[in-house]
């Protein structure tokens, strides 16, 4: 059962992916929904097995690589950390095949996209379940991979390339830093497998490393390479450019990678290597300051943006900040639980989102939309729940997380616990509740309240999606309302065992009872700030700030909003300073000076038109004068026998091969030069 | 009195001329000949005054040999020469730039 799991997808991806042609589009989309359905269920009763009943299953399978110390098999590891990441993957999965089975209804390539979305799943499981880190590596990989075919799922727009092409490279340099700590790892421990590294992690906690004439603690040193792993995946400040970009892939897809899968992935990988973590203080406070700066980077950056997709986009960026903020205070439980949450109400909110364009006839900007909530009931309703649920109203999914969230940033200030770094946290991830809040409700103000902005031609033909798109949506809304409640006692209530040994919590800072006793108003102060955010939205699209041109039209105000609409430069800086940099490096310095330059001046080209010059000189030597002849003969045979007597000495000081050598290699600059 | 150092000189010297003589002349074959009899004779001279020096008759066996071959090859080349004026009917070197590289 456990494997099939792992097989379902493999085998729906592979049926549809090469069969596609024969079982037509309704054959691949029924079977490969019906593949991960089943793997939902089965995940769901491994849940049941792993998580509730708390027997967590190991499988070996064989062996896959074994060369002298390293050996590495195919081996699936189901705890209760894994179990809750297959019920995200598999839940959304499914309701995005569901969805997508009407969403890309007209597209001519269904049957690809189904097998795309099928084989993602498929690595995100094998992601989860590896027990290995190099078997997880794997997983990491494809599901970059998968990434890259979905988001150019539309392969002829060429900003879909772009974008898939962006995200694709940027999340190379994460898993750049990815595979060099899995190197660190295997030199440290000799082994890659979780259990032989995590239950020996304490060993080696004062081991150092020299590297580049420095000692460094090799536990911090992986850690760091395992957090730049993750800030690729899981778009942190730095890395995050690919994220919004991605939004053109369709956008079920959206909702699989960028809401729910993908991009957990990062935090995922940080919250197995907990027991790793704990033990390197300093990369703590690093995921920290990274993990607050993008939440609050994030927020107000999608304030300004007008497209629809790129808004809820940046909320997922904002909210996998908080994710690993709080994972950087250790308490990976509550990141766990926030992702969990947070893949509900994000896939909710992009299905809306989806579901909004699709109606509109593929209009994707907000400024042309608007007062849809009459034609788009049901859509409206999942959607202002699913932003309620992000922006943390109370008792509703985003609350039972982000609260805590907060809360945990908050007892920094209120206990005797002295983590410095959590008032930084602390800081910025209230200000950011704010501004969630805030461009939560303009996108509902903007998409559905506020007088429509429509072309009379999309608002005639507009309707309200088919079934099969509102199903998933109703679903979804309904685990948004619930899913918290349900699973707070669970996954992080007091004394709870679920985790078992699949997460390590460092007991110095790990204190959840002190978040219950912080003062009244403390607590209320994520609410206030959400209210106050969701009033200034009103405000500003349908109240009296409405017109206030005078405001909007000042220069400050205009060169703030124009900055952040453009992503605080950050595209512009990556662009300017890195890339084009690089592409200059490859083509002119690398490519064109030393590859085709200096290697080619010393090597072949450079060898045969030296040899060419060379004989062409010697040639105007021979002037065919019998005097000359005589003359050269004469000369030399004198130099020659000037050099005998020295011939012994020199041969010493001189090896011939040195000085022919390097007379070619003058001749080939000074030929170079002159002609 | 001609001790052997005065000989050495003297040899030298016309072998110097002669090689001069080669290549310093512009004009005519006909002197390069000359130049290379001169050459031929200060080295027969030079073979004479060792085998006396040295009290060994191999040198002046050497310097007949020397003769002989000299006299062959001045013949062929003027030989040479003639057969290249009905050619030319020019004998200057200036202008032998056919083997030019």
């Amino acid at each position: 059962m456990y494997l099939l799991i792992i097989l379902l997808p493999l085998i729906g991806t592979l049926i549809t992916g090469l069969g596609g042609r024969w079982l037509g589009r309704k054959g691949s989309n029924l079977f490969s929904t019906a593949c991960v359905i089943m793997c939902f269920f089965l995940s769901l009763f491994a849940f049941f097995e792993v998580g509730l009943c708390g027997v967590p299953c190991y499988i070996t399978i064989s062996s896959w690589i074994s060369s002298g110390a390293l050996n590495i098999s195919w081996g699936f590891l189901f705890d209760s950390l894994t179990t809750t990441m297959l019920i995200v993957i598999t839940s959304i999965s499914s309701l995005v095949h569901v969805y997508s089975i009407k969403y890309m209804e007209y597209d001519p390539h269904c049957p690809r996209f189904m097998a795309f979305l099928e084989i993602f799943t498929f690595f995100m499981i094998l992601l989860v379940t590896a027990d290995n880190f190099v078997q997880m590596f794997l997983g990491w990989e494809g599901v970059g991979l998968a990434s890259y075919l979905l988001i150019n799922f539309w392969y002829t727009r060429l900003c879909a390339n772009q974008a898939a092409i962006k995200a694709l490279i940027v999340n190379r340099v994460g898993d750049f830093g990815l595979s060099l700590g899995i190197f660190t790892i295997f030199y440290l421990f000799g082994s890659v497998d979780y259990e032989v590294v995590f239950s020996s992690a304490s060993v080696y906690l004062n081991h150092t490393i020299y590297i580049f004439g420095i000692y460094i603690n090799t536990l911090t040193l992986i850690c760091v390479f395992l957090l730049i792993g993750a800030v690729g995946k899981s778009a942190q400040l730095g890395l995050h450019t690919w994220l919004p970009d991605a939004m053109e892939g369709p956008t079920p897809v959206s909702a699989l990678i960028h809401a729910a899968t993908m991009v957990t992935a990062g935090v995922f990988l940080i919250i197995r290597c907990s027991p790793l973590i704990n033990l390197a203080p300093n990369v703590l406070f690093l995921i920290t300051i990274l993990g607050s700066s993008t939440a609050f980077f994030a927020s107000i950056v999608g304030v300004f943006q007008n497209d629809i997709k790129r808004v809820i986009a940046y909320s997922t960026c904002s909210q996998l900040g908080y994710m690993i903020l709080v994972c950087g205070l250790s308490y990976y439980n509550v990141g766990m639980f926030h992702l969990v949450n947070h893949a509900f109400f994000k896939a909710l909110l992009f299905l809306s989102a989806g579901s909004v364009i699709h109606s509109l006839s593929n209009e994707q900007d907000m400024r042309r939309m608007g007062s849809l909530m009459y034609n788009l009931p049901v859509t409206y309703s999942s959607m202002l729940i699913g932003s309620l649920s992000l922006a943390g109203f109370p008792f509703l999914t985003g609350f039972y997380s982000k609260d805590l969230i907060i809360e945990i940033t908050q007892i920094s200030y209120y206990s005797n616990l002295q983590i410095t770094i959590g008032i930084f946290a602390c800081w910025l991830a209230n200000i950011s509740v704010f501004f969630t809040a805030f461009y939560s409700f303009r996108l509902i103000f903007m998409t559905f309240i506020k007088n429509s902005n429509s072309s009379r031609n999309h608002m005639n033909i507009i309707h309200e999606s088919p079934k099969l798109i509102l199903i998933p949506l109703i679903i979804l809304a309904i685990a948004s309302i619930f899913a918290g409640f349900l699973t707070k006692d669970l996954f992080v209530g007091a004394g709870s065992d679920f985790w078992g040994n699949s997460i390590n919590m460092l007991p110095i800072t790990y204190n959840l009872s002190e978040v219950e006793f912080i003062s009244t108003s403390i607590k209320w102060l994520p609410f206030i700030l959400s209210t106050l955010g969701a009033v200034f939205a009103y405000l500003i699209n349908i109240g009296f700030l409405k017109n206030n041109i005078k405001f909007a039209y000042s220069s400050k105000f205009k060169k703030l909003a124009f900055a952040l609409s453009k992503k605080l430069y950050w595209d512009k800086l990556y662009n300017s300073l890195i890339v084009s940099f690089l592409m200059h490096f490859g083509l002119n310095i690398s490519f064109k000076n030393i590859d085709r330059g200096f290697i080619e001046l010393l090597g072949p080209y450079g060898i045969s038109r030296t040899l060419y010059n060379f004989s062409f000189n010697i040639i105007k030597i021979q002037t065919g004068q019998i005097t000359h002849y005589t003359f050269f003969v004469i000369t030399g045979l004198c130099l020659l026998l000037l050099f005998v007597p020295f011939w012994t000495f020199l041969e010493r000081l001189v090896d011939i091969r040195l000085v022919i050598f390097s007379f070619f290699a003058l001749f080939a600059v000074w030929s170079d030069k002159t002609s | 009195m001609i001790t052997q150092l005065y000989c050495e000189n003297y040899t030298f010297f016309l072998f110097m001329i002669g090689v001069l003589g080669i290549f310093l002349n512009q004009k005519s074959i006909i002197i390069i000949i000359m130049s290379l009899e001169m050459m031929f004779l200060s080295v027969s001279f030079n073979f004479i005054f060792f085998s006396v020096y040295l009290d060994n008759i191999v040198g002046q066996l050497f310097a007949l040999a020397i003769l002989t071959v000299a006299a062959s090859e001045s013949s062929i080349g003027l030989a040479i020469l003639v057969i290249y004026y009905r050619i030319r009917s020019t004998i200057t070197i200036e202008l032998m730039t056919l083997t030019k590289g």
